[in-house]
C-alpha cells in the first residue's frame, strides 16, 4: 500500500471518527494538554526561579576561584593576610556578608532580611566589578565613607528610599541609620542587596575583626584542586575552616529545594498521569464502538499491522494536538504566574527574586515526548486489541464486552500491587525518593488494572442479593444486571476518576498528618506564654548580657529561658544547619524537645560528654545516629558531643543541633542571645509584662508574639505552600471527571439500541435516565471505595517513605474523614448527574429508529 | 430452460478452479463441549460461476465463508483459492490475498458510518493501491449517481446494500462473497439488489458464492446448493426456485 495511500485512508478514517465524536476526542485532547501544561508551566517556573536564584548567589562571588570560611556564620579575619601571601594567589578578596534585620514594620517586610556584603573596595573591583557601588559625581568617597550603604535597584524599589534617603537598620536592640549613597554598578533583575565598605560594616554591625569569608583568585597555570587540598592541611586549627569552590555554593543553593522541585515537579506528572488513564478510556471505549468497523476493515484488507498503526497514529494526533496545546497554555501560564507571583510557587525557597521566563526548548521537547508517549501508552493496549481482534466474530452484533475480557484477569494487577510494595522497601537514590514515587505509580496502576474484576465480583454478589430480594425495583434490578454482567466498558470510564481521587485521598491524608503534626510540634515547641525577639529573622538580631538582665528582672514572670541559634556549616555542598542553644533538663529533655524515640539517659551519658540534641533530617543528611560521637566547630579545638536524642524539626529540612545554652556558653565566647521564651506568673497577662517590658530603654526594639500568633502564622505559612498543591489536585479530578464525562457519553450512544428496546418494552425514559444514574452512581462509589483504600495505601508511602526520604522528617498519621468523605459525596452525585447528562441525548431519540434493523 | 441450463453448466465446467475445498473439517469448542460443524467437506467452484448455498441454521454456512475468506482456518483440510493454499499463508499474506482477490457483501451492510459513499466505495482501491477515480462508475452501476457525497445516514437500507455491493466490486476481484445480503430487505428491494448483485458480478467476470436461506434469492445464482452435516449437495428442486418473488 503506497504512503499517499495509506495516508488518505489514515485521513479518511480518522476525520470521520473526530468529526463524530468531537466531544470525547476534545476530552482527551484537553486532558493531555492539561497535563503537559501543569508539567511544563511548573518546570518552566521553577528553572527560571533557580536559575536566577543560582545566578544570584553565583553574582555575589565574583570571579573567585577558590574561597575560604568558617563552619560558623565568622571567622576572624587574620586568617585574611594568611591567604594573600600565599604564593598562588593573585588576589584575596574579604567579605563580610549578613543578612540585616529591617525594622520597618511594613507587613510585606515584617520578617524580611537584607543581604549586606561588606567589601574592600578596592579588591572587590577586580573580584567582582559588578557589586561596586556608584556614589553621586560629587561624592566619589562615599565608596569608602562610615556611614554609606549602595543599594541594588530592587533593594531600593523594595524598601522605598532613594540615592541621599536614610536607611534605617537593625542590630540587636539598637537602629542603625545609614545613607544610601547611590547604586550599584549591575546587579540582577529582583535582587535585593545592598553593599558597604567592609571596615564601616564590621563597625556599624558588630563584626570587627571577623569575615564572613575570603575569596581567592589564582594565578593562571595554578593546579586549583592541588592548591586546595595543600591549603586545607595548612590552615590550622583543622576543621576550622572550609575550603571551597564557588560552584559548591550552587550545589548547594541546588541541594536547598531539589526536594521542593522534585516533589513540585511529580505532582504536576499526577495530571498527565490521570490524563493518560482518561486517554486509555477513551481509546478503548471508542474501539469498542468501533468493534464492527475495525472487523469490517480486517475483512476488506486491512493487516494486524495496519490496523494497530491506524489506531496508535489516531493516539499519537492526539498526543500532538494535546502536546502542542499543553506546551503554549505552560507558557502562558508560567509566564503570567512570574509576572505576577515571581519564581516562589509556596515553598519560601525562592523569595522576592524576579525570575527572567526563557523558553526551554529540550524541556518543551521533553514534555511534549511525555505527551505524546502516554497517549500513546494510553492507547497501546486498545490498540492491540483492535488488531488482535477475530474479524468474523467481531462483526457479529454482542461482542462488544468480549473485545474487554481480558481486563478481567485479576494478575496484572496483582503483580503491578506485588511490586509496588517491593519497591517500598527500596532505599531513596541521590536523596530523593524514586523508588517511592514509583510505588505510588505500580500501586496506583495496579488498583486501576483490578477494577473490572473487582466491579464484576461486587455487583455479580449485589445483584443476587436484590434478585433475591421480595420488592426488586426494576431500575435498581436493570442497572446492576448491567454492571455485573457487563462491568469491563463501565470500570474502564472510571480510570481517570479512580486515579485523581486516588491520589487526592493520597494527598489529602499526607497534607493532614503533616498539618496536624506541624500543630503538635508547634504546640510542643512553644511552651511558654510570651516570646521576645528582636526580629524574626538575619545575622544581626539579639540581645546582649545586660539586656537579658533586664528582661529577666521584669516583674510577673516565673521563667526565662534565652535561646541562642546560630548557623553552622559542616558540609559545604550542603545547606547550613541551625545550632540552638537553649536551658534543656538534661534529665527530662523530652520536656523541651519533641523527641521522636528513645533517648540517652543522664546517667548513661559518658562522663564529660557534652550531650546534643540533633533533629531527623541530621541522620539521613550526616549519618548521626543515637549514641554516636560527633565532632562540631563551634570551639577551637573542636570539641566532641554526644549525640543524646532525636527530635522532630518541621521548621529546617537540613538539620539542627540543640544543646544546652551553658555549654555552648561555656565552650565559646558567644554571650548573646536571639530570644527570650517568658512563663508568666498566674494571673499575669501578658500585655502587662509587655507593658513593663515596653519601659525598658531597649523596649521598643522588642517583638513580642503569643504561642497563638506564632502557631496561626506557621501554619498560614504552612497552607501557603500546599495552596499549589490543591490547585494540582483539583486539575487532576477536573481530568478524571472529564474522563468519566467522555466514557459516559460514549457508553451512552453506543447503547442507543439498548434503550430503545428498553422503551419498546414499557421503560419510561426517565427510567432509564434513574437506570443511568444508579450505574454511574454505583460505579463511582466504588471507585470512591477502591479510592479510599488505595488512597489510604498510598498515602502511607507517601508519610512513611516519601516525606521521610525527600524532607528527612516524619509524621503520625492522621485521617480527615470529612472533607474527604464530602469530596467522595460531591463526586459521587456529580458522576451520576455526568452519567444522567451523557444519557439525556441517547434515550431522546426515537425508540422505534433506535432498534431498527430491517429497512 | 432444463437444457439452457445444463449447457451453461457444462461450459463453466471447462473453466479453471477459483477455489477449491478439499475434505474441510471445523468444530467448535466451548467449555470442553466439542461442537462439529463442518465434516470432510470437498467443493469447487469454476471461474464466473455464481452458487447460493442453502441450508438450516448452524449448519455452518457463515462459517465456510469465513473460511473461504481465511478469516478462520479449518480443523482439517485445505482451501485453494486460485491455486493458493490458504494454509500456507500467514496473517498478513492471507488478508493481502483477500484484499485483491475478494469482495464482500453482508447482511448488516457494514458501511463506514462516517465515510461519505464515494469513500466506502474506494476503501478497496486504496488498499490495493489503485487509483481512487473508479467509485463514480460504481455509484452509477448501483444507480446511486451523484451521491458520492452523502454519508450512510441519508440512505435507507436497500441503498445502503448498493454501496456495499459496489464496495465488493470496485477493486475487480476474482471471488465475490455474501453472507444474507438481503436478510435485512424487503422483498421488492431485495429482488432488486439480488438482480443488481448478480449483474455486476457477471458484468465483472466474478465468481460469487451467496448464503441464505431464501430461495428466491438463491435462484439468481448459477447453482443452488445445501449445506447439511454431510456436505454440500445440490438443490433438489432446483427448477421450483427459477421464479424468484414465488418462492420468498
Amino acid at each position: 500500500m503506497s504512503w499517499r495511500n495509506k495516508s488518505m485512508l489514515a485521513r479518511w478514517l480518522l476525520s470521520g471518527e473526530w468529526q463524530a465524536h468531537r466531544v470525547q476526542s476534545g476530552v482527551a485532547v484537553i486532558a493531555i494538554a492539561l497535563g503537559v501544561a501543569l508539567g511544563f508551566a511548573i518546570h518552566l517556573i521553577n528553572t527560571a526561579a533557580f536559575n536566577e536564584f543560582s545566578a544570584a548567589a553565583r553574582s555575589l562571588s565574583g570571579e573567585s576561584d577558590l574561597e575560604v570560611r568558617g563552619p560558623q556564620a565568622t571567622i576572624d579575619e587574620s586568617i585574611y593576610p594568611l591567604l594573600a601571601e600565599q604564593e598562588d594567589v593573585e588576589l584575596a578578596n574579604p567579605v563580610l556578608e549578613l543578612d540585616v534585620a529591617l525594622p520597618n514594620h511594613s507587613k510585606e517586610r515584617k520578617d524580611a532580611t537584607l543581604k549586606i556584603l561588606g567589601l574592600d573596595i578596592f579588591r572587590a573591583s577586580v573580584m567582582a566589578p559588578d557589586l561596586i557601588g556608584i556614589p553621586a559625581e560629587d561624592k566619589l568617597f562615599d565608596v569608602l565613607a562610615d556611614d554609606a550603604i549602595f543599594l541594588s535597584p530592587a533593594a531600593m524599589e523594595w524598601l522605598g528610599v532613594k540615592q541621599g534617603d536614610t536607611l534605617n537598620l537593625s542590630v540587636g536592640t539598637r537602629k542603625v541609620a545609614l545613607r544610601v549613597a547611590g547604586g550599584l554598578r549591575r546587579a540582577r533583575a529582583g535582587q535585593r542587596i545592598g553593599v558597604m565598605d567592609i571596615a564601616t560594616a564590621q563597625w556599624r554591625f558588630h563584626r570587627l575583626g571577623q569575615l564572613s569569608r575570603v575569596e581567592l583568585k589564582l594565578l593562571p597555570g595554578t593546579d586549583k584542586a592541588a592548591f586546595k587540598a595543600q591549603l586545607e592541611q595548612e590552615l590550622e586549627p583543622q576543621n576550622q575552616y572550609l575550603v571551597a569552590e564557588p560552584t559548591t555554593r550552587e550545589t548547594r543553593v541546588a541541594n536547598m529545594s531539589r526536594a521542593y522541585r522534585v516533589n513540585l515537579n511529580v505532582l504536576a506528572m499526577v495530571a498527565l498521569f490521570t490524563g493518560t488513564f482518561l486517554v486509555f478510556s477513551t481509546q478503548a471505549l471508542s474501539i469498542v464502538r468501533r468493534r464492527h468497523q475495525f472487523a469490517l476493515l480486517r475483512v476488506l484488507g486491512f493487516t494486524r499491522k495496519q490496523m494497530l498503526g491506524q489506531v496508535l497514529w489516531e493516539g499519537a494526533i492526539l498526543g500532538c494536538v494535546g502536546s502542542l496545546l499543553g506546551l503554549t497554555l505552560g507558557y502562558a501560564t508560567a509566564t503570567s504566574a512570574l509576572h505576577y507571583f515571581g519564581g516562589d510557587l509556596g515553598g519560601g525557597f525562592f523569595p522576592g527574586i524576579k525570575p527572567v521566563m526563557h523558553f526551554d526548548p529540550v524541556a518543551a521537547m521533553v514534555f511534549f515526548i511525555l505527551g505524546v508517549g502516554i497517549t500513546l501508552l494510553g492507547s497501546a493496549a486498545p490498540a492491540w486489541e483492535a488488531a488482535r481482534a477475530l474479524p468474523a466474530p467481531a462483526l457479529k452484533s454482542g461482542s462488544e464486552d468480549t473485545a474487554l475480557a481480558k481486563l478481567e484477569n485479576p494478575w496484572p494487577g496483582l503483580l503491578f500491587l506485588a511490586s509496588g510494595i517491593l519497591f517500598t522497601r527500596l532505599p531513596p537514590i541521590f536523596d530523593l525518593p524514586i523508588f517511592g514515587y514509583l510505588a505510588v505509580a505500580q500501586l496506583l496502576t495496579g488498583g486501576i488494572i483490578l477494577m473490572p474484576p473487582l466491579s464484576a465480583l461486587i455487583f455479580t454478589a449485589v445483584f443476587r442479593m436484590v434478585q433475591h430480594a421480595s420488592h426488586a425495583r426494576p431500575v435498581l434490578t436493570t442497572a446492576l444486571a448491567r454492571l455485573a454482567n457487563a462491568p469491563n466498558q463501565a470500570a474502564i470510564a472510571l480510570g481517570g476518576i479512580l486515579a485523581s481521587f486516588t491520589l487526592m485521598v493520597a494527598m489529602a491524608i499526607m497534607v493532614a498528618s503533616f498539618r496536624v503534626s506541624v500543630d503538635d510540634w508547634l504546640r510542643h515547641i512553644l511552651p511558654a506564654d510570651l516570646y521576645v525577639e528582636t526580629a524574626a529573622s538575619g545575622d544581626t538580631r539579639g540581645l546582649t548580657p545586660d539586656e537579658m538582665k533586664a528582661l529577666a528582672e521584669t516583674p510577673g514572670l516565673v521563667r526565662v529561658d534565652f535561646f541562642r541559634s546560630s548557623k553552622l556549616m559542616l558540609d559545604p555542598s550542603r545547606p547550613n544547619i541551625t545550632l540552638i542553644a537553649r536551658p534543656i533538663d538534661i534529665s527530662e529533655p523530652g520536656n523541651t524537645l519533641p523527641l521522636t524515640g528513645e533517648s540517652i539517659p543522664v546517667a548513661q551519658l559518658p562522663k564529660g560528654a557534652i550531650p546534643i540534641w540533633v533533629s531527623e533530617p541530621m541522620m539521613d543528611l550526616y549519618g548521626y545516629t543515637l549514641g554516636k560521637h560527633v565532632t562540631l566547630p563551634i570551639a577551637i579545638p573542636a570539641r566532641t558531643f554526644i549525640v543524646a536524642g532525636v527530635w522532630r524539626d518541621y521548621g529546617r529540612q537540613f538539620g539542627a543541633i540543640q544543646m544546652r545554652l551553658a555549654d555552648y556558653q561555656a565552650l565559646t565566647d558567644d554571650q548573646l542571645v536571639n530570644d527570650a521564651a517568658l512563663w508568666l506568673e498566674q494571673g499575669v497577662a501578658p500585655e502587662q509584662v509587655i507593658e513593663s517590658m515596653r519601659q525598658l530603654p531597649f523596649g521598643n526594639a522588642l517583638k513580642f508574639s503569643d504561642p497563638g500568633q506564632i502557631r496561626a502564622l506557621s501554619l498560614n505559612i504552612f497552607d501557603r505552600s500546599f495552596a499549589v498543591t490543591y490547585l494540582l489536585e483539583g486539575v487532576a479530578i477536573i481530568i478524571g471527571l472529564l474522563g468519566v464525562a467522555a466514557s459516559f457519553s460514549a457508553q451512552a450512544l453506543a447503547r442507543i439500541k439498548e434503550f430503545g428496546m428498553l422503551r419498546h418494552i414499557g421503560m419510561t425514559r426517565r427510567q432509564i435516565l434513574g437506570m443511568l444514574a444508579i450505574e454511574g452512581g454505583l460505579l463511582t462509589a466504588l471507585g470512591v471505595l477502591l479510592g479510599f483504600v488505595l488512597g489510604g495505601c498510598i498515602s502511607l508511602i507517601l508519610v512513611f517513605i516519601v516525606n521521610p526520604q525527600s524532607f528527612h522528617w516524619t509524621m503520625q498519621l492522621s485521617l480527615p474523614w470529612e472533607s474527604l468523605l464530602s469530596v467522595a459525596l460531591t463526586l459521587m452525585f456529580l458522576a451520576a448527574f455526568t452519567a444522567v447528562a451523557s444519557g439525556r441525548h441517547a434515550v431522546s431519540g426515537n425508540p422505534e429508529r433506535a432498534v431498527r434493523e430491517d429497512w | 430452460m432444463e437444457k439452457s441450463s445444463t449447457r451453461r453448466q457444462d461450459a463453466l465446467n471447462l473453466e479453471p478452479a477459483i477455489l477449491e475445498l478439499r475434505h474441510i473439517g471445523k468444530a467448535y469448542s466451548s467449555a470442553g463441549d466439542g461442537r462439529q460443524v463442518l465434516t470432510d467437506l470437498s467443493y469447487t467452484l469454476r471461474v464466473g460461476e455464481y452458487v447460493a448455498i442453502m441450508g438450516e441454521s448452524g449448519v455452518g454456512k457463515s462459517t465456510l465463508l469465513n473460511l473461504i475468506a481465511g478469516l478462520d482456518v479449518p480443523d482439517t483440510g485445505e482451501i485453494l483459492i486460485d491455486g493458493i493454499t490458504l494454509s500456507s499463508l500467514d496473517d498478513d499474506a492471507a488478508t493481502r490475498l483477500r484484499r485483491r482477490e475478494f469482495g464482500f457483501i453482508f447482511q448488516a451492510f457494514h458501511v463506514l458510518p462516517h465515510l461519505t459513499l464515494s469513500q466506502n466505495i474506494a476503501l478497496p482501491l486504496l488498499l490495493n493501491d489503485i487509483p481512487a477515480g473508479g467509485t463514480e462508475h460504481m455509484l452509477d452501476a448501483v444507480g446511486l449517481t451523484g451521491r458520492g457525497h452523502h454519508f450512510p445516514r441519508h440512505l435507507s437500507g436497500g441503498e445502503l446494500q448498493r454501496v456495499a455491493i459496489a464496495r465488493a466490486l470496485v477493486h475487480r476481484p476474482k471471488l465475490i462473497l455474501a453472507d444474507e445480503p438481503t436478510g435485512n430487505l424487503d422483498p421488492d428491494t431485495a429482488h432488486d439488489i439480488l438482480m443488481l448483485m448478480r449483474r455486476e458480478i457477471k458484468a465483472n467476470s466474478a465468481s460469487g458464492i451467496i448464503v441464505t436461506h431464501s430461495h428466491a434469492a438463491a435462484a439468481t445464482a448459477d447453482r443452488v446448493l445445501v449445506l447439511t452435516k454431510d456436505g454440500l449437495h445440490p438443490f433438489v428442486a432446483e427448477r421450483d426456485v427459477d421464479l424468484p418473488k414465488q418462492n420468498k
